[in-house]
């Protein structure tokens, strides 16, 4: 002390900015560690990424800026203030950067700090990309895997959380966010990636549930693994809580990057065009043979989509779950579109509680983010039966009806055989302000199939085949819609590509926007 | 075009090459070699004639009744309502259900159709009714034309024992064996003892292989009669048997011949049919390279003498075994139009179909024996919806999802009856089409053959490219030295799809990292965002260095199309892109074969190292089927310990019996099938334990 007392003009400065410039270098490269070798070794032994790896393949090379790599935790309960508690950047790494060049802000929780477990510096980071996503209009990409709430902190932690999920809310139609699940994700954690848009999950190594198989054993006595309990197989089969699962940290990321090329930064922006190129006006010779002669005979609603879109490019959203609704994201001539499809593969084709949800919600989606929705219909009704009436296939099914009704993007709808009753006027119908609504020759617009409504109209008369031939022939064909304007033209199949890129050329520019309302009232 | 380096502009987006592995498995005639023969329209023969056929021969017929100014009767199935050959045709009339036992062979619903509407002529294509006697005495009986020889030489042709007679009757060099038909198994045996092995049984009614079976040994005699008496009986509702001396590794040649119904007859040159799998033709080629003027003059005059012996009139084509002395043996005669006829078409410049057509209105021959030409070289490959990994070919089925014939090449011909959207069903013959080249000389045509196979396109069915390229680029079939044998003795181990070598490893690897890297460069080609970083332009120009060497790889990367027409090192190639994902998985089809490469960044690669392998299900224990078709018997039941290489079951797919084994020893478990049901491919049979 004496010394620098002496030489206090330059000296006293010199010596101790050299010695924060150590101190920073030293943090910095502590923060690049996280845990630390063995806990880096450890999580390379269970097949994933650190969190700093996974940032790193899910950005383009060099465009990471990390913010907040010197905040630490504030704990000074149970030895957490001792030194070697202490990480800087605590169990989470957050930035912005850029996927092929267009701007993303990213959270990464690492696994090595604590688990990853929430402290209310770890949320606090989160919250500080999410603010600045919304202020710049940019997406959130949210990479999970943490152990859960940091107990020691109690409730700073559950604080964190709450925060986060008020951002998430506040962000929801604003910015698109993804949650990417390449750990354990369990408790009040969950909340965070079922508020944002999109929940992919990596199978085998991550998993998502409100209370773990321990607890579950405790208060049901149920035997159930984390696997069967909220693995990738669970969400992405039997929950719909997860829309994709991917084999594992690597191709999780590559797709992710893959999948954010189809969205808009925020719903201020319109849906990108990528270079194309696949002709606008191929003609997909295919399509012309493709719905099968008997009506009774399924067909691949996706061998149409594939066709259709450009470069065969379908990323398909939930594809494992409610079977009977096709969603996905795919171009037109290189701009990106929202396409619902009945599946006649899985179940007929027919709506039932968990198509119609999972249709609704990518229909308000893409209606949220500017990008326009193509449904292609064949769709033999509504599931009958207790199962679906006890479950609220009323309510459900009107949540479909409520977004294709609601939304104002550009909308193109294709009957390419079916379009029965309740479930026509749902499918993207004239009547819900289709914008342009095609009918292939295979149509059938109508109440219902010819079987059923003969035996209503002619209940007890005999020659009920006579009549429904009659039925057949006036109502199972394109026509009683086209005469009334509810379809807009009768359409060659393969000239379909061509129809739907010209007309959202024109739809580029259709404005059209709904009553004003504090908030819209979906049935929940 | 300048050069970009890759390294440099693309900073850490240089991608390594992570590792490439085999992957097993997975219409209008517009030949420019002109018919010589212009078609006089003052030559009056029929108004409209009926095609009683389907697929590519069916379309194949109608081009040349359009061009002689004839309508077109088309008959169908329920299923082929939308098919080609009834788009094609000016009337089309449904004769049954998809089975073509009840429509394609319904002789009272095509009868029906004759008389509906009105045709005055059918022409029968081959197989179905091509050589049924009964069919065509119906005809005779009606007034109505046959478009083929009169019904005596069907009939005398027709049985294989009849027509050896007549052959040998003839002057026409025959194959020693037994003259009659053979009863049981064991009198097979005596029969096959006093020939001397090896035998062939064969169907009596057969064609086309099957109902075929060779044996070399007592056992296998009683097993092939089995086995032949029970495909004859299903293909041909005709089980009588023959047994004759087999030829080892002939050659099979057979000879064009044109008659008219006033005993003039022609023989226009040979086709070299040596190229088979189980006695079924792959690649055919015209002329032969191993017949010389003489033998091909003796085969020739041989080959009228049997048809004069006959009668015969309009196309036909004599068969004959050829062993390495150029000794040859008849075979059989086929009484109709051949699957391989175009080949013939593309040498002499004949339209067959045409003379066919003129003979049964009863007019002479235009021509003489010496204006008969041998103009180039013409090599036929036969594309099939099949897996030639299997087998070198089980059926596969499917919709056609993308189809593309490589008709923007010059001097390629290619006949098929299906196009993009067309299914094809387990209930006919899975061939897609018949890709004909053409050449001046026959490396020309051979060079063509390659182009064409690596420009056709077909997506949705397995096919047997990766076979036909791999056949005609061999340096023994280049060189002309093959048999019939030639197959199994050229891939002892079945057929496992192009070997790479240094050279070719590394152009596929290159090839495979320059579309990633078009792909990855695309992505970041998007409009109407402003804040875009500058990236490179590759001007469609990229270096690649694959284990330290440079390879050049440029091209028009067009990202849409299924065709990649490259140029690697200075060598042009087409590869065809069959998939790729978001994780750098690419699918390419390189000289003819499929083959699995992952591209990936050199940091994707590196923490690749770190994910976990996961384990395939092991299929030892699961027998599934191996094609779409029907199961005839189940051998086994649950509980029962087989053998390896025991008999499972059997599965008859397009009249094909095949016996599926167990390939180890263990005990059923559990049994998923029973005979008469439908499988697919892939279909669970049997559990082992």
């Amino acid at each position: 002390p004496a010394v620098i007392r002496e030489h206090r003009d330059c000296r006293w400065y010199s010596v101790s900015h050299l010695s924060v410039k150590e101190r920073i270098d030293k943090k910095r490269t502590a923060a690049l560690v996280g845990g630390g070798q063995k806990r880096i070794d450890a999580q390379h032994k269970k097949g994933k990424l650190t969190a700093r790896e996974r940032v790193e393949l899910l950005l383009d090379p060099e465009s990471f800026v990390e913010s907040d790599m010197f905040v630490e935790h504030r704990c000074s309960d149970f030895g957490m203030e001792q030194d070697r508690n202490k990480f800087p950047g605590d169990s989470v790494v957050t930035g912005r950067g850029r996927i092929n060049g267009r701007l993303v802000y990213v959270f990464s929780q690492d696994f090595t700090v604590f688990g990853g477990s929430l402290s209310g510096a770890h949320a606090q980071k989160i919250c500080k990309i999410m603010d600045q996503a919304m202020t710049v209009g940019a997406p959130v990409i949210g990479l999970n895997d943490s152990g859960g709430a940091r107990i020691q902190e109690g409730v700073e932690s559950l604080a964190g959380y709450a925060d986060i999920f008020l951002r998430n809310v506040m962000a929801s139609g604003v910015v698109p966010q993804i949650s990417l699940i390449m750990g354990p994700c369990a408790g009040g954690a969950v909340y965070s990636p079922a508020l944002t848009d999109f929940t992919f999950m990596v199978k085998d190594t991550s998993y998502l549930f409100i209370t773990g198989p321990d607890v579950v054993k405790s208060v049901t006595n149920e035997d159930v693994t984390q696997e069967e309990l909220g693995g990738a197989k669970t969400h992405t089969t039997v929950s719909g809580v997860a829309h994709h699962a991917f084999e594992n940290d690597v191709e999780a990321l590559l797709n992710v990057r893959e999948f954010f090329n189809f969205l808009p930064l925020s719903n201020q922006d319109p849906a990108p065009m990528r270079e194309c190129h696949d002709c606008s006006d191929r003609l997909v010779h295919s399509l012309d043979t493709i719905v099968p002669f008997e009506t009774t005979k399924a067909y691949d609603m996706l061998d149409i989509i594939q066709t259709i879109v450009d470069e065969s490019d379908f990323f398909e959203i939930m594809p494992s779950y409610a079977k009977n609704i096709v969603v996905g994201f795919a171009r037109m001539n290189g701009r990106t579109v929202g396409i619902v499809g009945n599946q006649p593969k899985v179940a007929s084709g027919c709506l039932d509680i968990n198509s119609s949800v999972k249709g609704a919600r990518f229909v308000r989606f893409c209606d949220a983010f500017n990008i326009p929705i193509i449904t292609f219909v064949d769709v033999p009704g509504f599931l009958p039966g207790t199962a679906q009436e006890y479950g609220g296939i009323i309510r459900h099914g009107a949540k479909l009806l409520y977004a294709f009704a609601e939304a104002t993007v550009p909308k193109i709808t294709i009957i390419t055989r079916k379009a029965y009753g309740g479930a026509y006027d749902v499918m993207s119908s004239k009547h819900l302000r289709g914008d342009v609504n095609y009918a292939w020759p295979t149509a059938e617009v109508a109440v219902m199939g010819a079987k059923g409504a003969v035996q209503i109209i002619f209940r007890g008369k005999e020659n009920q085949a006579e009549a429904e031939a009659e039925y057949v022939e006036k109502f199972a064909n394109p026509f009683p819609a086209a005469v009334r304007g509810f379809v807009d033209d009768i359409i060659e199949p393969s000239t379909t590509r061509k129809r739907i890129c010209r007309d959202l050329e024109v739809l580029a520019s259709k404005k059209q926007i709904n009553p004003w309302k504090k908030h819209a009232n979906i049935p929940l | 075009m300048a050069a970009h380096r890759v390294s440099p502009s693309l900073n850490r987006l240089l991608f390594a090459v992570k590792y490439a592995s085999f992957q097993s498995g997975g219409c209008a005639v517009h030949c420019n070699a002109q018919y010589s023969t212009v078609h006089s329209p003052s030559e009056k023969t029929f108004d409209k004639i009926l095609i009683a056929n389907r697929g590519e021969i069916a379309c194949r017929v109608m081009k040349t009744c359009h061009k002689m100014g004839i309508q077109t009767v088309a008959v169908h199935s329920d299923v082929d309502s939308s098919a080609v050959h009834v788009k094609m045709a000016d009337e089309a009339v449904c004769v049954g259900p998809a089975p073509t036992s009840k429509s394609y062979l319904n002789m009272d619903a095509i009868m029906d159709a004759i008389r509906a509407t009105g045709a005055q002529a059918v022409h029968p294509g081959y197989g179905f009714l091509s050589e049924n006697k009964e069919f065509a005495k119906r005809l005779a009986a009606e007034g109505v034309a046959f478009i083929g020889p009169d019904t005596h030489a069907i009939m005398a042709m027709g049985d294989k024992i009849e027509s050896k007679l007549i052959a040998k009757a003839a002057n026409v060099n025959t194959i020693p064996g037994y003259d009659g038909v053979v009863k049981t198994a064991e009198e097979a045996v005596k029969i096959a003892q006093d020939i001397g092995y090896p035998v062939m049984i064969k169907a009596s009614a057969g064609g086309g292989g099957k109902g075929m079976r060779i044996a070399w040994n007592a056992e296998e005699t009683r097993e092939g009669f089995r086995f032949s008496s029970q495909e004859a009986a299903s293909s041909f509702g005709d089980d009588r048997l023959l047994i004759e001396k087999f030829i080892d590794n002939p050659r099979h040649i057979e000879i064009q011949v044109l008659a008219d119904k006033h005993g003039n007859a022609l023989w226009l040159n040979e086709r070299e049919c040596s190229i088979q799998r189980r006695n079924q033709k792959v690649v055919e080629e015209a002329p032969s390279t191993f017949l010389d003027p003489v033998t091909r003059r003796a085969m020739g005059e041989q080959a009228v003498q049997l048809a004069k012996a006959v009668q015969y009139s309009s196309a036909g084509t004599v068969e004959f075994l050829v062993d390495s002395k150029k000794n040859f043996y008849f075979l059989e005669m086929n009484t109709r139009l051949q699957v391989e006829h175009p080949i013939t078409e593309c040498i002499t410049g004949l339209d067959l179909v045409e003379q066919m057509i003129r003979v049964a209105k009863g007019y002479q021959l235009q021509h003489k024996q010496e204006d008969i030409p041998i103009n180039g070289w013409a090599i036929e490959s036969r594309v099939y919806a099949e897996d030639p990994y299997k087998s070198f070919g089980l059926p596969s089925i499917g919709r056609l999802s993308k189809y593309q014939e490589p008709l923007n090449l010059s001097n390629v011909r290619v006949d098929s009856g299906i196009q993009e959207g067309s299914d094809i069903s387990i209930y006919y013959d899975p061939m897609i089409s018949k890709l004909v080249t053409y050449g001046a000389t026959r490396a020309e045509a051979l060079a063509r053959m390659e182009d064409a196979l690596d420009n056709y396109v077909i997506r949705g069915v397995t096919h047997n490219i990766p076979l036909l390229r791999e056949i005609i680029t061999h340096p023994r079939f280049i060189s002309g030295d093959i048999s019939t044998n030639f197959l199994p003795e050229v891939y002892p181990d079945g057929f496992k799809g192009h070997q790479l070598d240094l050279d070719t490893r590394r152009e596929l690897l290159a090839s495979a990292a320059a579309l990633y890297i078009t792909a990855q460069l695309r992505s970041q080609k998007v409009l109407a965002i402003a804040a875009i970083t500058a990236m490179a332009h590759l001007h469609g120009y990229i270096r690649v260095e694959v284990d330290g060497g440079k390879v050049e790889v440029s091209g028009q990367w067009n990202l849409a199309s299924p065709l990649l027409p490259l140029t690697i090192n200075g060598t042009h190639r087409t590869l065809q892109c069959l998939s790729r994902d978001a994780s750098g998985r690419i699918l390419l089809q390189y000289l003819g074969t499929s083959f699995k490469v992952r591209v990936l960044s050199k940091l994707a690669a590196e923490f690749n190292s770190y994910m976990p392998e996961k384990v395939p299900e092991d299929t030892s224990s699961i027998l599934r089927s191996p094609m779409p078709g029907t199961v005839v018997a189940v051998s086994v039941k649950p509980g029962d310990p087989v053998a390896e290489g025991q008999e499972i079951c059997v599965i008859e797919a397009m009249k094909m019996q095949n016996s599926l084994t167990a390939v180890k020893q263990a005990k059923v478990k559990s049994v998923h099938c029973k005979p008469g049901e439908t499988v697919g491919e892939g279909d669970l049979l049997v559990e082992l334990e």
